[in-house]
């Protein structure tokens, strides 16, 4: 047997750590020095971290090159890098979720799958000549959001409002939402059509630069669509409780399943095959999309983990009594981190839904959803570097290394790894129950920069 | 009047852990509840910041009738509420502690001059400002409990045993600093089992028997009341 390439997998692994913790480290640096523009100063922080993150993207970019034919990273790895930056995604959602707030959810799954279907139909329509799916998408996530928040202004100003009252006026604004955008849409898409391409023939809008932007799009909207139905669910079923709201998003993830499975029968989405699975996704995610996506969550986790309301997260899961004697709003508190949460799920839907091109419900079972929840306890609840050291570490290790190392076994032994990684996250958790990393690197363990420091201030903000 | 409950009564599932009380407290005063464990002591002061909602009776603060206004609305109108048994926020610093006590204070001027108001009666909390809450002493936490009820500048702090769990020389040192943030203007409802100590600092004090008052006055004739004495400091 031939073990070279498990060895070079494996050195690959600590390369990749490697890399995460110079990531890491590169967009916390801080410079102390100012520039001044006009009569604004600046830190100039900001710049160098900017500049250390296109290196760090460049650098893989530049692996995943073909020089004449060869490249230091194929296109396997490209596979393994995508997977575990939506991987990455999903986690620190849940991580929000469960290992911040303390809500025990396995809903996470769902919200993946609802970005990841809804991105999908909105390119697979632009790229065969219907441009519905992102209007109707597009229009019914401002719509909704806008009537939301009006149903919310509304709402603050009555006293105390029975949940399932409050509930059900916000079912009603969503679904309003939704009719007003399917009318939308059925207004404005005959005059986008004609420009579109079809699947014999693309259209000028259905390549290059557009068909980018519809990309982005798409997937912006699937990840506030996701956070849309997060809000509504999570409105009546958060109030339950941390175990009841874990059965509940247990039923909710079996029922997107189940959606998924009869799509086609059941919704009006035909071109998503349901159980067949749905085919001919654009595969547009690069390395820049799927890196640019990573960053942005992780950008928002960080920011919003140590902002106040970060804090408020955090005490709601330490102590509800506590918290609410504070004056801090439990119930929207819960709300918040479950929304943003989902919001990070359905992004990483819609990611991956372009980097497989096939969507089938297999991929959304409540089984393969225990993923996300095994890499957050493994890299530590409530530790957002350990969640993304975890989410490499797991992708890289599990389908990278021990895939191949077992291959070379037998052509069953593969399937092993499921029975190894349970194995090992027990092992883990009689010796570091804490999870694997019970630290922050970098960026992710420095406060937020007060946009302007007075001098109270200075004495007591934590730089590292 | 600062506050005034009316006849409350409140239940758990089917317990009827309040029978109808009615008591208040005035502009400046130190009231004291003592009673027994189980009285319904803690249920009382949960009720006043909207953690429990009575069944029938009414809560008014400054003459607004605040039954049922949500705790952050509460907290909002001037009442604070040290919880029993501390409560402290174990993974956030003792300076992050006290910054959540300020939660709904938005000027940063104003917390900073609160916190430094806090470490004036609690110096040892400033000599562990960046400890977490959670390695502290149990009369460190219980301070920073304390002084986390007073970082949002209440009119009224509700105090459920500031001195359980703590040494003698704590306990008298608690009871100073709670009579040093009265003399400074804040009302004070206090809940112990050391009625001793709260009779000592309070002006008026209400007995608590199973859910129901059935003493009231100022702390002098209560302290001097033969049955109290009998029942409660075990003379
Ligand atoms: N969550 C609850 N569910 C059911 N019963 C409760 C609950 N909380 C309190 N009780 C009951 O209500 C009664 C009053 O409780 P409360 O906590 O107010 O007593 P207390 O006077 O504060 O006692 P202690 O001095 O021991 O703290 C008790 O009989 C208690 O068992
Ligand atoms: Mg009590």
């Amino acid at each position: 047997m031939d073990f070279l390439p498990t060895v070079l997998s494996l050195v690959k692994i600590v390369v990749v750590i490697a890399y995460l913790y110079g990531l890491l480290w590169v967009l916390g640096v801080r410079v102390g020095k100012k520039i001044t523009i006009g009569k604004q100063s600046f830190d100039i922080s900001i710049l160098v971290n900017a500049l250390g993150a296109l290196v760090a993207f460049f650098v893989v970019q530049l692996a995943l090159t073909d020089f004449n034919g060869f490249s230091l990273l194929n296109a396997f790895d490209a596979g393994l890098l995508y997977q575990a930056c939506t991987m990455v995604m999903v986690a620190l959602g849940l991580n929000l979720i469960y290992g911040f707030n303390g809500q025990f959810s396995l809903g996470q799954w769902g919200f993946y799958g609802i970005g990841a279907y809804a991105a999908a139909d909105v390119t697979y329509r632009w790229t065969n000549g219907d441009s519905r799916g992102l209007v109707v998408l597009g229009s019914g996530v401002v719509i909704g959001m806008i009537i939301l928040v009006l149903i919310n202004k509304a709402l603050s100003n009555l006293r105390r409002m029975p949940v399932l009252s409050s509930f059900t006026l916000y079912l009603i604004g969503a679904l309003f939402a939704g009719f007003l955008a399917v009318n939308v849409g059925r207004w404005v898409a005959p005059f986008l059509d004609p420009y579109l391409g079809n699947a014999l023939g693309p259209g000028p809008l259905a390549e290059g630069a557009a068909l980018q932007v519809v990309y982005f799009l798409a997937v912006v909207f699937a990840g506030l669509f996701a956070a849309g139905i997060s809000f509504l669910f999570g409105l009546p079923v958060l109030s339950l409780g941390s175990d009841y709201f874990g059965i509940a998003t247990l039923g909710f993830s079996i029922v997107i399943y189940t959606l998924m499975v009869n799509s086609d029968t059941v919704l009006p989405f035909p071109e998503m095959k349901g159980g067949r699975g749905m085919i001919g996704i654009p595969k547009l995610t690069t390395w820049a999309w799927a890196f640019g996506f990573m960053l942005l969550v992780i950008i928002i986790m960080r920011n919003l983990i140590r902002s106040s309301t970060g804090r408020t997260i955090l005490s709601v899961r330490e102590d509800e009594i506590a918290a609410r004697a504070m004056g801090v709003d439990v119930a929207s508190t819960k709300l918040l981190a479950f929304v943003a949460g989902s919001l990070f799920a359905g992004l990483a839907g819609g990611v991956y839904a372009h980097y497989i091109g096939f969507l089938s419900p297999g991929a959304f079972d409540f089984l393969v959803g225990f993923n996300p929840l095994i890499i957050i306890v493994f890299g530590g609840l409530g530790s957002m570097t350990g969640t993304i050291v975890a989410a490499f570490g797991w992708i890289f290790f599990l389908e990278g290394s021990l895939r191949e190392l077992l291959g070379k076994i037998s052509t069953e032994a593969p399937s092993w790894r499921y029975v190894l990684y349970p194995l090992s996250l027990l092992l883990l958790m009689l010796v570091r129950p804490k999870g694997l990393l019970n630290t922050e690197w970098g960026f992710l363990k420095a406060r937020l920069i007060p946009l302007r420091r007075t001098n109270a201030q200075q004495g007591g903000t934590n730089h590292e | 009047m600062l506050l005034e409950v009316k006849d409350l009564h409140v239940y758990y599932g089917a317990i009827h852990a309040l029978q109808g009380v009615s008591f208040d407290v005035k502009e400046g005063e130190i009231v004291t509840l003592i009673g027994a464990n189980g009285a319904g002591k803690s249920t009382i002061l949960r009720t006043i910041s909207g953690l429990l909602r009575p069944r029938s009776g009414t809560v008014w603060f400054k003459d607004t009738n605040i039954t049922h206004t949500p705790p952050e609305k509460i907290v909002q109108a001037g009442i604070s509420h040290v919880p029993e048994g501390r409560k402290i926020f174990a993974p956030l610093t003792v300076r992050e502690n006290l910054e959540m006590g300020a939660y709904l204070v938005n000027d940063k001027a104003e917390v900073q001059r609160m916190m430094e108001r806090v470490f004036r009666s609690f110096p040892r909390l400033k000599e562990r400002i960046n400890q977490l809450g959670g390695t502290l002493s149990g009369g460190e936490q219980q301070m920073l409990a304390t002084g986390r009820g007073i970082m949002n500048k209440p009119s009224l702090v509700l105090l459920d045993e500031p001195s359980m769990g703590l040494s003698p020389i704590m306990v008298e040192e608690i009871f100073r600093i709670i009579k040093e943030i009265n003399e400074s203007g804040t009302s004070i409802l206090l809940v112990e089992q050391n009625a001793q100590m709260a009779l000592s600092i309070a002006h008026r004090a209400y007995v608590l028997e199973t859910g129901n008052i059935t003493m009231s006055g100022t702390a002098q004739e209560i302290a001097d009341n033969p049955r109290v004495k009998e029942a409660y400091l075990g003379v």
